[in-house]
C-alpha cells in the first residue's frame, strides 16, 4: 500500500486505520478511556467529600450557607450554556460549517471565562471572609474545626474543577486558531469532537458540585445549629 | 436542542430550597442527558457504551464498599 492520498485513503486519515469512521470511533473512544479515569479522579474528591459529610453532617450544612448560591447558581446556567455551544460547535464541524464553528467556539471560550471569572470572585469572597483553610481561617460559628474540613473540600475540589476548565480555555484557543484556518472538514473533525466530550465531562463534574457543595444547607438539617 | 432547553430549566429549579435527594436525582438526570446527547453516547458503537458504562461501574464499587464500611462502623 503507498502513502500517496487517495478517494479511498486521504492525507487525514492514517494509515494503521482502514477507514475514516474507523479512525473517528477509535478517537473518541479513546477520549472516553481517558475521562474514565477522571471519573476516578473525581470519584476519590467526590468520596473524601461524602466520608466526611457523613461524619459531620451539621457541620458541613452550616458551613454550605457561607457559599453564594446565587453565583454558584449562575455559573451553573452558564456552564451548561457552554457545553450546549461547544455541542453546537461540534455540529457545525460536522456539518462544514466553518464560520458557525468559529463563532460557537468563541462562545464557549467566553462562557467559559466567565464561569472562572465568577469563580474567582467567589474565592476572593472567601479571602475576605477568612475562610480559606490554613492559619489565617476563622469561623464565626461552632464546628469551626470540620467546618475547615468542609472549605478544605470545596477548594480542593473547585480549585481542581477549574483547572480542568483552565486547560479546557487553552485548547479552545488553538482549535479556534485552527478552525479559522479551515482545518477541520466533515470529514476530518476529531479535535472538535474529543474536545467536547472533555468539555462535557468538566460540565458534569460541576453539575454534581453545586448540589453538593452549595445546596446541602439551603433546607433545615436537624441540629444545623441555624 | 428541546432537551438541552430542559437541562438549562432544571437548573434554574435547582435553585429552590430542595433536599439533597431531590438535588442529586437532577444532578443524575442532568449529567445523563449531557451523556447521551451531547456527549452522543446514545449514538456511539457499543464498544463507546461499555467504556462510559464501565468507568460508573467502577466509581460505584468505589463509593459503595468505602461508604459500607464507614457507616457500619461502630463509634
Amino acid at each position: 500500500m503507498s502513502d500517496t492520498p487517495s478517494a479511498a485513503h486521504p492525507a487525514h486519515l492514517a494509515h494503521h486505520f482502514d477507514t475514516v469512521e474507523q479512525q473517528r470511533e477509535s478517537s473518541s473512544l479513546w477520549m472516553l478511556v481517558f475521562l474514565s479515569q477522571e471519573v476516578m479522579f473525581f470519584g476519590g474528591l467526590f468520596l473524601a467529600y461524602l466520608v466526611y459529610r457523613s461524619s459531620y453532617p451539621a457541620a458541613f450544612a452550616e458551613a454550605s450557607h457561607h457559599l453564594d448560591v446565587v453565583l454558584g447558581g449562575i455559573n451553573t446556567v452558564i456552564l451548561i450554556a457552554s457545553s450546549l455551544t461547544m455541542a453546537l460547535a461540534v455540529y457545525c464541524a460536522q456539518t462544514g460549517k466553518r464560520n458557525l464553528l468559529v463563532m460557537f467556539l468563541l462562545a464557549t471560550m467566553l462562557l467559559g471565562l466567565a464561569f472562572l471569572g465568577i469563580k474567582a470572585v467567589e474565592y476572593h469572597h472567601k479571602y475576605v471572609d477568612k475562610l480559606i483553610p490554613g492559619v489565617a481561617f476563622s469561623y464565626p460559628g461552632p464546628n469551626a474545626q470540620h467546618a475547615q474540613l468542609f472549605f478544605s473540600l470545596y477548594f480542593a475540589m473547585t480549585g481542581m474543577h477549574a483547572l480542568h476548565m483552565v486547560i479546557g480555555f487553552g485548547l479552545l484557543i488553538w482549535l479556534v486558531n485552527d478552525a479559522r484556518k479551515g482545518r477541520f472538514t466533515p470529514e476530518y473533525h476529531s479535535h472538535i469532537e474529543i474536545f467536547g466530550l472533555y468539555w462535557h465531562f468538566v460540565d458534569i463534574v460541576w453539575i454534581f458540585l453545586f448540589p453538593l457543595l452549595y445546596l446541602i444547607g439551603l433546607h433545615g438539617v436537624p441540629g444545623g445549629g441555624h | 436542542m428541546v432537551l438541552t432547553a430542559i437541562t438549562v430549566a432544571v437548573a434554574y429549579y435547582d435553585l429552590g430550597p430542595l433536599n439533597t435527594i431531590v438535588a442529586l436525582s437532577i444532578a443524575v438526570t442532568k449529567a445523563t442527558l449531557v451523556i447521551l446527547y451531547f456527549m452522543h453516547v446514545r449514538y456511539s458503537p457499543s464498544l463507546t457504551k461499555l467504556v462510559v458504562a464501565g468507568s460508573f461501574l467502577w466509581l460505584f464499587i468505589l463509593l459503595s464498599i468505602t461508604m459500607s464500611d464507614y457507616v457500619s462502623r461502630g463509634w
